[in-house]
C-alpha cells in the first residue's frame, strides 16, 4: 500500500536560479495525482526533489520539508534509502542497455544485495505482469538485452524494474511523452490499476492524461503551486483565472 | 582583359590538379614504407618461423637453431606484470575523471597530465624506473620492467578510460540511482559494466604500445639468454632480443632477429585491428 | 480539503494496514553505504593522483641522480668543449678523461629532429588533406587504418629495417647524389662510407612522426566547420582554392600544435635513431656524418657506464630530455585544445 506525502515550504534551487518557491501541497495515499504546467515551470524539479534526485546536481539546493509517510526524507534518511522507497520512471525509458530484461527488472534488489534466486524469479514475473510486458517477454527473459525492446515495450520495463524494489510511491515524469500513442494508452490503462497499490504522482504536459488518470491535479507556473484541487475541478471550474487560462489554451 | 581571365582560370585549374597529384602522391609515399617493411619482414622472417623458433633458447654464439622462446615468454610475463599495475591505476584514473571530478579543475590538470606523460620517452621512464627500483634492488629484474611498463600504460588506460565512460548516457546514471543503488555499485556495476568494451579496447591499446617497447627494458629488464620466471632475475623481452640481435655480427642471431619482428609485427597488427572492429562496430551497442 | 477515499460509500470502512512486504523490510535494512561511497570515491582520486605522482617521482629521480654531474659540470655542461691533448681537436665526451659536455647530443637531437620535420611534414599534410578532401568515401577508411598501422609498428622495428634496407639503399644509390651535386654546400660530405649518419636517421625518424602528425591534422581539419568551405566554393573557388582558405586557414594554428607534437615525439625517439645515426660523440657539418642524439647515448652507454661520473652525466641528459619533451608536448595540447575545443583523443 502507498502512503501520503506531504510538502512543507518546498523552495528548491539550480545555483542562482530559483526554481521552486514556496511549495505546500498534500499529496493523498493510494491515488493518482496529476502535476501539470507550462515548461520549464518546475513540475519536474518539484518530483525531483521527492525522491532527492535534484541534488545529484552539484549546484542544487532545497529547503522545507518533504514528508513521506511520517518520514521526514531530509532530515531523517540519507538519499539512498529514501530512493528505494519512492520509485521514478523518466521522460525517456532508459533500461540498462547491457543486462537481460530478466536483470533490468531485478537490477534494483540484486544491486543492493538480494540474492534468493528462487524469489527473484517470482518477483520480476510479478513485475512484469503489473506493468503489462509478461505476456510480451516471458519467453526471452534473460536472452534478449533490455535496449532491443520497442519504445513502449522499454517504458513498461522501466516501470517493472521500479515495481520491482515495492516502492510505495511511484514518481513519473511525462512517462508517456515519448512514446507513440498506442503505447501511451497502455501505460496509461497501467496507471489505472497501479493506483491502488502505489501513491502516483505523474508529471504531464498532457491535459487529457491528467483528467484520464488522476483524481487530483495540481497547476505549476514559474515555480509557484497556484491550485492543487480535484482534477474535475481544475478542469471544468478552477479557481484560479491562472488556471483557467493555461486549461483553456491562452499559454502553454 | 578576356585573353587574361582565361589564362588565370587557367593557372588555377592547373593548382588545382597539382595539388591534388601532390596529395595523391604524398599518401602513396607514406603508404608505402609501411607496406615495404611488412613484405621485407614476411620475406626474411618467415623462413625462420618454425617450432624451434617458439619453443627453443638462443644457442650460443657460432651454433645454428634455437629460437626465442625465453624472449616471447619473458614478454609476455613482463606485459602481464604491467597490465596488473597500469589497468587498474588507469582505469581508476579514467573513473575519477569522468564520474566524480567531471569540470574540476583537479580534473582537467590530471588530463592535461596524462595526456603530457603520454609524451615523455620512454627511455626516460627506463632510466628513471632503473634508479628507482633497479638501485635499491642491486640488480636488473623482470619486476622494474613490469613496473615500467605498467607505469607507461596508466595516462593512456586513463584517457581512454575516461572517454568511453564519458559517452555512457546520462540517463543509465539516473535509472541506477533512483533506484536506490549506492553510488560505488552504480558506477561498478552500471556505468563501467557498460562502457566496458570500450574500456578493454583501450586497454588493449596500451598493451599493444608498450608491447613493442625496447628503450626502458634495457636497464630494467636487461635481457637474458637463457628462460628466466623469477621476477627478481633479469628477464628475455622480444623486442630487446630484437634489438641485440639485429646490432650483433652474427648471421644466426640476424636471422633470429628477423623471425622475432616478424612476430612482433603480427601481434602488434593484430591487436591493433581488433581494437579497430571493435570501435567501429560502434562501442555501445544499445546504450543510445 | 478532505481526500478522496477508496470507499466512497462506506465512511465507516478504514484502509487495513498492510503488512510490509518481505522486499521492502530487506531493503530496510540495507543501510546508507556512506562508508563504501567514500572509501571508493578516494579510491579513484588517489588513482588519478597517481598520474601526478608518476611525474614528480620520474623528475625526483632524475634529479637526484645528475646530481653528480650538475655539482661536478654546472652549465659547462650543455656547450663547454675540451681540447684533446693528443689530436688538439675539441672533444666532447671523454669517459675516459672525466669530461662531459653534451653539446653533440643536443646538435644531434636538434638536426636529425629538423630533419624529419622537414620531410614529414608536407607528407603529412598531405596525406591529411588527401583523406580528408579529396578521398573517395571508401578508400579513407583502410587508408586511415594504414597510417595508425604506421604508428603502432615498434621503434626497433623501424630500425631494423632501417639498418639492412634503408642503409644500403641511401648508402649505395642516393648519397652519392647528394655527394655530387650538393657537396660544395659544405652539408654532404664524402668521409662516412657506412650509410650511417643523419640523413638515414631523418629518414626514418620522418617516417616514424608522420602517422601522429598527419592524424593530428586531419582531427583539427575535421573540426573546421562545414559552412566555412561552402562559403568559400559558394564564391566560385577550386578545390584546392577552398581547401587552402577555407580548411587549412582555419586549421592552422592546430596544425603548428600536430607539428609541434611530431617534434616532441622525435625528440624522444631512441632505438631506430640509435641503430642507424653512427653513434659518434663529435660534431660534424656534413649530414652523412655519423652523430649521436641524447636519447641514443643513453640507450647506448647507460647499461655499461664506465663510472658513477658518467652515469650521472647521462641521467643529466635524461632530465634534460625529460623537460624539453614536457614543454614542448605541453604547447602542442595547448595548441591543439585551442582549436578543437576540446581534449583531443589520447591514442596518440
Amino acid at each position: 500500500m502507498g502512503v501520503g506525502i506531504e510538502v512543507t515550504t518546498l523552495n528548491a534551487w539550480y545555483g542562482t536560479n530559483h526554481t521552486l518557491q514556496d511549495i505546500n501541497l498534500n499529496i493523498p495515499a493510494n491515488h493518482a495525482t496529476a502535476l501539470i504546467g507550462p515548461s520549464g515551470c518546475g513540475k519536474s524539479t518539484f518530483v525531483r526533489c521527492l525522491n532527492r534526485m535534484h541534488e545529484t546536481n552539484p549546484v542544487a539546493r532545497v529547503t522545507g520539508t518533504v514528508r513521506i509517510g511520517d518520514l521526514d526524507i531530509y532530515a531523517d534518511a540519507k538519499p539512498v534509502e529514501i530512493r528505494r522507497r519512492v520509485g521514478m520512471v523518466f521522460q525517456r525509458p532508459n533500461p540498462f542497455p547491457t543486462m537481460s530484461i530478466y536483470d533490468n527488472v531485478a537490477a534494483g534488489l540484486k544491486l543492493n544485495g538480494y540474492s534468493n534466486r528462487h524469489a527473484l524469479d517470482e518477483i520480476v514475473e510479478k513485475s512484469l505482469k503489473n506493468s503489462a510486458l509478461w505476456d510480451e517477454v516471458k519467453d526471452d527473459l534473460k536472452k534478449k538485452s533490455g535496449a532491443s525492446l520497442s519504445g513502449g515495450q522499454q517504458q513498461r520495463l522501466c516501470i517493472a524494474r521500479a515495481l520491482a524494489v515495492d516502492p510505495e510511491v511511484l514518481l513519473m515524469d511525462e512517462p508517456a511523452s515519448a512514446l507513440d500513442p498506442v503505447s501511451t494508452a497502455k501505460i496509461e490503462d497501467l496507471i489505472f490499476q497501479l493506483k491502488s497499490q502505489y501513491t502516483i504522482v505523474i508529471v504531464t504536459h498532457n491535459m487529457q492524461q491528467a483528467a484520464r488518470v488522476a483524481e487530483k491535479t495540481g497547476f505549476f507556473l514559474n515555480g509557484r503551486m497556484v491550485e492543487f484541487d480535484f482534477t474535475q475541478k481544475i478542469f471544468t471550474n478552477p479557481t484560479d483565472k491562472r488556471t483557467e487560462d493555461y486549461i483553456t489554451g491562452r499559454f502553454g | 582583359m578576356r585573353n587574361e581571365h582565361t589564362l588565370r582560370a587557367k593557372i588555377r585549374t592547373l593548382a588545382d590538379y597539382a595539388a591534388t597529384g601532390i596529395a595523391v602522391f604524398s599518401t602513396v609515399l607514406v603508404v608505402a614504407p609501411l607496406v615495404a617493411i611488412f613484405i621485407y619482414l614476411v620475406y626474411k622472417g618467415a623462413v625462420s618461423l618454425n617450432w624451434d623458433f617458439f619453443t627453443k633458447v638462443p644457442k650460443p654464439v657460432g651454433e645454428a637453431g634455437g629460437g626465442m622462446a625465453n624472449a616471447i615468454a619473458g614478454s609476455a610475463i613482463l606485459l602481464g606484470l604491467g597490465s596488473l599495475i597500469g589497468i587498474p591505476i588507469g582505469i581508476g584514473g579514467g573513473v575519477f575523471l569522468a564520474e566524480f571530478g567531471r569540470g574540476t579543475r583537479l580534473a582537467n590538470a590530471v588530463r592535461f597530465t596524462a595526456d603530457v606523460l603520454n609524451g615523455v620517452p620512454s627511455i626516460v621512464m627506463g632510466i628513471a624506473i632503473y634508479s628507482l627500483v633497479v638501485v635499491p634492488q642491486g640488480h636488473f629484474s623482470a619486476f622494474s620492467g613490469g613496473v615500467v611498463l605498467g607505469v607507461m600504460m596508466i595516462p593512456t588506460v586513463c584517457r581512454t578510460t575516461e572517454e568511453m565512460l564519458l559517452m555512457v548516457p546520462n540517463s543509465v546514471r539516473e535509472a541506477a540511482l533512483a533506484l536506490g543503488v549506492p553510488n560505488w555499485r552504480s558506477v561498478v556495476a552500471i556505468t563501467v559494466r557498460t562502457a566496458s568494451p570500450g574500456i578493454i579496447t583501450g586497454c588493449m591499446l596500451a598493451f599493444a604500445r608498450v608491447a613493442g617497447e625496447t628503450a626502458p627494458l634495457i636497464f630494467t629488464a636487461f635481457g637474458n639468454g637463457d628462460w628466466s620466471a623469477r621476477l627478481n632475475e633479469p628477464i628475455a623481452a622480444l623486442p630487446l632480443q630484437i634489438y641485440v640481435y639485429a646490432l650483433s655480427p652474427y648471421d644466426e642471431w640476424h636471422r633470429l632477429a628477423w623471425a622475432g619482428a616478424l612476430v612482433l609485427i603480427i601481434l602488434i597488427v593484430l591487436a591493433v585491428s581488433l581494437v579497430r572492429y571493435v570501435t567501429s562496430r560502434g562501442v555501445l551497442k544499445g546504450a543510445s | 480539503m478532505p481526500d478522496p477515499s477508496p470507499h466512497d460509500g462506506d465512511p465507516q470502512a478504514e484502509v487495513a494496514p498492510h503488512p510490509v512486504s518481505a522486499i521492502r523490510s530487506f531493503l530496510l535494512t540495507r543501510g546508507n553505504s556512506a562508508l563504501a561511497d567514500r572509501g571508493f570515491h578516494w579510491l579513484m582520486v588517489l588513482c588519478a593522483l597517481s598520474i601526478f605522482g608518476i611525474v614528480v617521482l620520474i623528475a625526483a629521480e632524475l634529479v637526484l641522480r645528475s646530481r653528480l654531474a650538475w655539482g661536478q659540470f654546472g652549465l659547462d655542461f650543455f656547450y663547454k668543449a675540451y681540447i684533446d691533448t693528443y689530436t688538439g681537436l675539441p672533444m666532447y665526451w671523454d669517459p675516459v678523461n672525466a669530461h662531459f659536455s653534451a653539446l653533440p647530443f643536443l646538435y644531434g637531437t636538434i638536426v636529425s629532429s629538423f630533419l624529419a620535420l622537414l620531410l614529414a611534414v608536407p607528407l603529412a599534410i598531405g596525406v591529411a588533406v588527401f583523406l580528408t578532401e579529396m578521398c573517395p568515401g571508401a578508400l579513407r577508411g583502410p587508408l586511415a587504418f594504414i597510417t595508425e598501422l604506421l604508428a603502432a609498428i615498434p621503434s626497433v622495428i623501424y630500425g631494423m629495417w632501417a639498418v639492412f634496407v634503408l642503409v644500403p639503399l641511401l648508402r649505395e644509390h642516393v648519397n652519392p647524389w647528394f655527394i655530387k651535386l650538393l657537396g660544395w654546400t659544405g652539408f654532404f660530405a664524402d668521409d662516412n662510407p657506412t650509410g650511417l649518419g643523419f640523413v638515414s636517421a631523418g629518414i626514418i625518424l620522418a617516417i616514424m612522426i608522420l602517422p601522429i602528425i598527419s592524424s593530428l591534422t586531419r582531427e583539427v581539419m575535421t573540426a573546421v566547420p562545414h559552412s566555412q568551405r561552402e562559403a568559400v566554393l559558394a564564391l566560385g573557388a577550386t578545390r584546392w582554392e577552398m581547401i587552402r582558405t577555407g580548411v587549412l586557414r582555419n586549421a592552422r594554428i592546430g596544425i603548428v600544435g600536430a607539428i609541434i607534437l611530431g617534434l616532441g615525439r622525435a625528440l624522444g625517439e631512441t632505438m631506430a635513431v640509435a641503430m642507424v645515426i653512427g653513434n659518434s660523440p663529435e660534431i660534424h657539418r656534413s649530414l652523412l656524418a655519423n652523430g649521436s642524439t641524447m636519447s641514443s647515448v643513453i640507450a647506448n652507454e647507460f647499461a655499461e657506464a664506465s663510472s658513477d661520473l658518467h652515469l650521472s652525466a647521462l641521467m643529466e641528459l635524461g632530465m634534460a630530455l625529460f623537460i624539453v619533451t614536457i614543454i614542448v608536448n605541453a604547447f602542442a595540447r595547448l595548441l591543439i585544445w585551442a582549436v578543437t575545443r576540446g581534449t583531443p583523443s589520447s591514442a596518440h
